[in-house]
């Protein structure tokens, strides 16, 4: 496949020790891979591995030679207190104004400590979705929004997609994941492709 | 007040009231604040023990200063949380104290620098504060979208491959140089007070960034000309004027 970005093969990946089962897929341009699975099974360590932050402990993990990576966690960005505002945190990335919601796109120059928590989440995101990349590794993103957040956010995944950027998201919300996602795998033992 | 003997400390206070207040920003960006004393009080050790050692004062408290910001990389893997600037602080005091306790010329020089000796500015401290000044505000420019980026997004930061050493290095070397001049220019709670307080009262009141960075130098230079002035007029030291000076407005308009 030529526009494989990743290729995982029997992939075992954790931090100190091995902490998910055997994992096999392929990530591809234009295509959102979901993860899914009860906790613990190891739906961020496999996201952490695709970023070059956890182990691989068996198994192969191949990426396409200088892919550019973007990648949310779920740690909050620490702005608390710090004078920066919207559009100066998306210029940090890269990312441009242009899409934004408008119950956000109206503060886009208020400070982020002043912002609500689930503005501040989507702005955040906002800042990662739309940074210049070829992959766009998501971990719950839908944490924190609100049913608008999470329909602008589901319409703009996928028009992320169909521009050829590959995604792979992690989240519990199995609905979410099941309506935007080409391919889900659900973690646990064994991985089952859906 | 337009002779020689106070337009050149004039100045050389100037650059840095310019610059410290930018360097403040960043600081307290990065959680690291007490950068300010620690650094001031190691370029202090530096300079006592250039002059006992018969080296000029500038030159070991840059040198020092610079070795601390460099050299507590290697150990940053027990000095997590800012227990090297703490550590720093407290050495670098340590040994000022004991060089200023045991050498009569080191005491002298001791008390200079933590009083402040601005009004002894001359030639040779401007023709090295002023270019060094420019070339600190031009590296912080420089360094400024990635020292934002590694604060805000760590792990966008590692997962883009961008080395964060070379820039946290360059940042510390800044930081200790131009906090080493400052000390040896306006003692070592002048410079502080340029470092917290401007940036403090940015922090609290800007609506952005950029609007952050002006706000702080502009703080800085206008507590700066004012307490130069205040202190002047009444013949009294320039360092806690503009301590006073800075920690009214901050309660003032923070």
């Amino acid at each position: 496949m030529s526009d494989a970005l990743i290729r995982a093969r029997a992939l075992v990946a954790g931090w100190e020790s091995p902490a998910t089962a055997p994992l096999d897929f392929v990530v591809e341009s234009g295509r959102i891979l979901g993860l899914t699975g009860a906790n613990g099974v190891g739906k961020t360590t496999v996201l952490s591995a695709l970023a070059g932050r956890a182990r691989v402990f068996s198994g192969v993990l191949e990426a396409r030679l200088g892919l550019r990576l973007a990648l949310q966690t779920q740690d909050v960005p620490p702005v608390g207190g710090v004078p920066l505002s919207g559009r100066e945190l998306l210029a940090l990335t890269g990312a441009t104004v242009d899409g934004l919601p408008p119950w956000l796109a109206g503060r886009i120059d208020d400070r982020l400590d002043r912002l609500s928590g689930g503005q501040r989440h989507y702005l955040t995101l906002w800042a990662v979705l739309q940074a210049p990349a070829d992959l766009v590794l998501l971990d719950e993103p839908t944490n924190n929004l609100d049913s608008a957040g999470v329909a602008h956010l589901a319409s703009a995944l996928r028009r992320l997609a169909g521009s050829g950027t590959a995604l792979v998201l992690v989240s519990h919300d199995h609905e979410f994941v099941e309506r935007i996602c080409d391919q889900v795998i659900v973690l646990g033992e064994p991985a089952n492709v859906v | 007040m337009w002779s020689d003997l106070f337009v050149l400390p004039f100045l050389t206070g100037l650059c840095l009231a310019l610059v410290l207040p930018v360097l403040g920003c960043f600081l307290r960006l990065r959680d690291e604040w007490l950068a300010a004393l620690a650094y001031a009080h190691v370029a202090a050790a530096g300079a006592l023990l250039a002059l006992i050692g018969g080296a000029m004062p500038a030159l070991g408290g840059m040198a020092a200063a610079a070795l601390a910001g460099g050299g507590k990389r290697l150990f940053a893997g027990r000095l997590a949380g800012g227990a090297a600037f703490a550590l720093l602080l407290l050495g670098g005091w340590a040994v000022a104290v004991l060089l200023a306790a045991n050498q009569p010329l080191a005491e002298q020089l001791g008390h200079s620098l933590f009083d402040g000796q601005l009004y002894f500015s001359g030639v040779a401290q401007l023709a090295l504060v002023a270019p060094w000044s420019l070339f600190a505000a031009v590296a912080l420019v420089f360094l400024s979208r990635h020292l934002l980026l590694a604060r805000v997004y760590p792990d966008y930061f590692a997962a883009r491959h961008l080395r964060a050493w070379p820039v946290v290095l360059g940042f510390d070397l800044v930081a200790a140089l131009t906090l080493a001049l400052a000390t040896m220019t306006m003692g070592v709670m002048g410079g502080f007070a340029l470092v917290f307080v401007p940036a403090w009262i940015a922090f609290r009141r800007a609506r952005s960034w950029r609007n952050g960075l002006l706000l702080a130098a502009v703080i800085g230079i206008a507590g700066y000309g004012a307490a130069f002035l205040l202190a002047l007029g009444l013949d009294q030291p320039f360092g806690p004027v503009l301590a006073l000076l800075l920690i009214a407005v901050g309660l003032i308009i923070a």
